[in-house]
């Protein structure tokens, strides 16, 4: 089956070109079927490489497809590499992907036929590029991936092309992440006049003999990092990311939720045993992450557009996960990575549920007491909310759990920041779904008409999903609970190169239960302040003053880098256009001409028209190409 | 001194004074009178250099016909008289100077070269069995592209010629 | 006899020929002094061609066959521009070249 992998990607793809060529001839439900078939049956073959990968002493398999670049001794194949990161990844792409294809083709349908047909074969290419990112052998091969759904996430931010504000925002994303490729791209490069190779078995195997904090190394980990920062929305290059709501909701759940940022998470994954070598970059990663999940969640107390929260919600989980990799818990990033995956998009798809009822509006403070008009995504709205807070049993309790532990190993100040911002995390997501679901509706007369609960093929992939968020976190269980951590287990192979090198001290029993406990606790109480505020919450119409205007503005980064990036290069541009352009190169360019013009017309006075002349300059032509042969 | 230096100088001498005589001559039929004079001293050197059928080739072709061409053209036209106005000397003391420097500088240039003499015996490379048999196989293409020539540039001389 | 002096020879009537060529405005004596120094440059290689075949080559004689391709060039030249030569007389009564200055314009 392993040899068959190729299929996974192929099957997108062939789905991309058949929708994206077609797209004027075939009808919507044929493109919805090809859409989601290609997918699904790519969560098949994924399903049956993962029963083969999971078996006792599996080892990593390349599978050779042909070679890509060939120059002097660099040699670069477009080989897949299958083996327990990525059949993992394999299945979250293609499982959770194949769910938000079938929910598009509900949530689309109001599209023209062309437009739908369109969706689906950005939606193709971004899972074709995403299953190259994660099988891809070499760091080239994943940097195609890479770019691949840097691109698709640009064409679906901007799929409502005719709004000028959505093409700003996809133009945002592109360049945001275009400032971290540019870091993938040299760290590439680094790699290749290091090593002489981008394969992963070739660089992980050389990296050792660098030794710890060699500064060749500690060099090709900033730059995967700044990278990884630019894709997974770290600070300071996190901002795209809210802006790319504009893009339709199912498109926010796969990319911005479930599979494309967490490109960073997996290459980080990946490199491990470069960034357990390098801990200084180590730090650095723990450091951005753990400020990119408290910046995060601040912002997202007092967003009211419910996209906007859960975007921000989801640049703090990010945030979370760099800092389990910045702790050395690769697993548990991993483990938090699909975790995420199921409840994130969850918490998409049922927003995206709850907008399509309210008829395009977004904002929350117009909604209110859908409780009874759509009980299914209200139920599993509220268990992706119990997931992501980290009620015990549920599927982000556990992963979140493992991430805190790690970092309170690591430094108590890591853990007791981050668990500062599991506690906003609750906060928001609560606040976000009691203004939404409870209370009475506030919205106007005509939208509460309208209100229904969503049809099946948007409430399917709901149910899936929320059994996934409760269920899917009982596989990385961890110790205390006297059962096998699986997800530990099977992942075990990958983190091995690096394990020598991580200071192992676990925490005792106790002071686990402890952490949990603490942490279970107060979580609860923000869930019942959250109630307590906002379960009639009622539009006074307050302005927002002091700490909470700033949260509200999102603490003007966006302002801040307008005023320290955009508005000095834009004079800056004004300068060389005005300055440099107009007076100096159109000077010199106009000047030439002008000086030919005026000098061809001194010439042209010699043309005189009269043979004898002419004959008489070509003589003098003769005799001093002579001389200068005959004396030089 | 040998009687081939001693015909080459009178040779040399009025092929010179009779080419300046072209040049020099007021009257147009007598500057073609003494350009034949110039081809028949060049048709001497050729002898001289064993190159007789040349010499012949080149009176008959050029003092034959040629010539007889442009005395026939200047007498048709009447231009026997000096037509051409006395003015704007300096363009022949422009044109002697020129030319005068363009012979030092060419005279510069082969002075210093260093070339075998031309022995006194003679050889038969001129003789036409010998240009015959070159010319109708090495060189037989450009030869029936000259005629071409020809060709052409008797149909234009009859289209230019014509009385429109 | 040294060469040098056929070469000396031929540049001076090639020089005479461009002296006239400069002086002259007379289009028929332009064409003659041309003549002339075509026959400059036939009489060189004539030279050449005999102290070439003094040194033994058999291919001397493709000197001469030069010349004769020079003479047919001559000729054709000859025809053509004497064409010319009667055509701009008729329409303008005159061998001057320098009323032929149109290309001035």
């Amino acid at each position: 089956m392993i040899n068959l992998v190729w299929l996974v990607p192929l099957l997108p793809l062939l789905g991309f070109l058949v929708n994206g060529l077609g797209r004027k001839v075939l009808s919507k439900g044929l493109v919805g079927v090809i859409g989601s078939g290609t997918v699904l049956a790519g969560f098949v073959v994924s399903l049956l490489i993962f029963l083969e990968v999971r078996t006792e002493g599996f080892n990593q398999q390349i599978v050779h497809l042909f070679d890509f670049i060939s120059v002097g001794s660099l040699k670069i194949p477009f080989a897949f590499q299958v083996d327990r990161l990525s059949a993992l990844f394999l299945l979250v792409i293609t499982g959770v992907g194949s769910l938000i294809h079938i929910y598009s083709t509900s949530y689309m349908h109001d599209e023209s036929n062309e437009g739908f047909a369109r969706y689906f074969a950005y939606l193709n290419l971004f899972v074709f590029s995403m299953l190259l990112l994660v099988l891809g052998a070499n760091y080239v091969m994943m940097f195609i991936g890479w770019e691949g759904v840097g691109l698709c996430s640009y064409l679906l931010i901007g799929f409502w092309f005719k709004n000028p504000a959505y093409n700003k925002a996809a133009n945002k994303a592109f360049i945001m992440n275009r400032i971290g490729d540019l870091g993938f791209l040299l760290g590439i490069f680094l790699m290749i006049t290091q090593f002489g190779s981008v394969s992963f078995n070739d660089v992980f195997s050389q990296v050792p003999a660098l030794g710890s904090n060699a500064g060749v190394l500690v060099a090709i980990a900033m730059l995967l990092f700044v990278g990884a920062m630019g894709k997974s929305a770290q600070l300071p290059l996190y901002t795209w990311l809210p802006d790319a709501m504009a893009g339709p909701t199912p498109v926010s759940a796969l990319i911005h939720a479930a599979t494309m940022v967490t490109a960073g998470i997996y290459m980080i994954a990946r490199s491990n045993v470069i960034y357990t070598l390098a801990p200084s970059i180590q730090m650095v990663v723990a450091i951005v992450g753990l400020a990119t999940a408290v910046f995060a969640a601040s912002i997202a107390l007092k967003q009211n557009d419910i996209k906007k929260v859960l975007a921000y919600s989801t640049v703090s989980q990010l945030g979370y996960m760099f800092l389990a990799l910045g702790v050395g818990a690769y697993t548990a990033a991993v483990f938090h990575v699909m975790t995420h995956a199921f409840f994130k998009a969850l918490l998409f798809l049922g927003s995206g549920s709850v907008i399509h009822a309210m008829g395009g509006e977004q904002d929350i403070r117009k909604m209110g007491g859908l409780k009874k008009y759509m009980p299914i995504t209200n139920i599993t709205f509220l268990i992706g909310c119990l997931a992501i807070a980290g009620i015990p049993g549920f599927a982000g309790f556990f992963s979140k759990d493992e991430i805190l532990a790690n970092a309170f190993v690591s430094s108590p100040v890591f853990y007791a920041v981050g668990l500062f911002g599991a506690l906003m995390t609750a906060f928001y997501m609560f606040r976000l779904y009691y203004m939404t679901f409870s209370g009475t509706f506030r919205g106007t007369h005509e939208q509460e008409h309208h209100l229904h609960e969503s049809p099946a093929a948007i409430t399917f992939p709901l149910i899936v999903l929320a059994i996934l968020s409760i269920v899917g976190g009982w596989v990385g269980m961890p110790e205390v609970f006297h059962v096998k951590n699986f997800l530990a287990a099977y992942l075990a192979p990958i983190f091995a190169p690096s394990a020598p090198y991580l200071h192992e001290h676990h925490l005792s029993h106790s002071m686990e239960w402890i952490l949990m406990g603490i942490s279970t606790v107060l979580v609860i109480v923000m869930i019942f302040w959250a109630r307590a505020k906002y379960v009639a919450w009622k539009d006074e119409g307050v302005e927002n003053t002091g700490l909470a205007k700033v949260l509200e503005n999102k603490w003007y980064v966006d302002e801040l880098y307008d005023a320290i990036i955009v508005k000095p290069l834009y004079s800056l541009s004004k300068f060389f256009q005005d300055g440099i352009e107009k007076s100096g190169i159109d000077a010199l360019v106009n000047g030439v001409g002008k000086g030919v013009q005026w000098g061809s017309q001194q010439i042209r006075l010699l043309q005189s028209g009269q043979v004898g002349f002419y004959i008489f300059a070509m003589v003098i032509g003769m005799i001093v190409l002579l001389l200068i042969s005959l004396f030089i | 001194m040998d009687l081939q230096l001693i015909l080459f100088i009178l040779l040399s001498a009025v092929a010179i004074i009779s080419a300046l005589g072209v040049v020099f001559s007021k009257n147009p039929v007598s500057s073609v009178l003494c350009l034949i004079v110039t081809f028949i001293a060049i048709a001497g050197h050729y002898i001289l250099l064993n190159a007789q059928f040349l010499a012949v080739v080149h009176i008959i072709v050029y003092t034959g016909a040629i010539m007889v061409l442009f005395l026939f053209v200047i007498m048709l036209m009447n231009l026997n008289a000096d037509i051409e106005p006395q003015k704007r000397n300096w363009m022949k003391y422009a044109g002697v100077i020129s030319g005068g420097v363009m012979f030092l500088v060419l005279l510069a240039a082969v002075r210093d070269a260093n070339m075998p003499a031309l022995s006194t015996t003679s050889t038969d490379i001129g003789l036409i069995e010998n240009l015959g048999k070159t010319l109708f196989t090495t060189y037989v293409v450009p030869f029936e592209i000259s005629s071409i020539l020809f060709l052409s540039a008797m149909v234009g001389a009859v289209i230019i010629g014509k009385k429109d | 006899m040294p060469i040098q002096y056929y070469i000396f020879l031929s540049i001076a009537l090639f020089c005479i020929g461009i002296m006239g060529v400069l002086m002259r405005r007379n289009a028929i004596i332009i064409f003659m002094c041309i003549e002339m120094m075509l026959n400059a440059v036939n009489l060189l290689l004539v030279s050449f061609s005999k102290m070439w075949a003094d040194a033994g080559r058999v291919d001397a004689g493709s000197a001469q066959i030069f010349v004769f391709f020079i003479m047919v060039v001559a000729a054709a030249e000859v025809a053509v521009g004497l064409a010319i030569i009667v055509m701009m007389y008729r329409n303008s009564h005159s061998v001057d070249v320098n009323l032929l200055s149109r290309l001035k314009n």
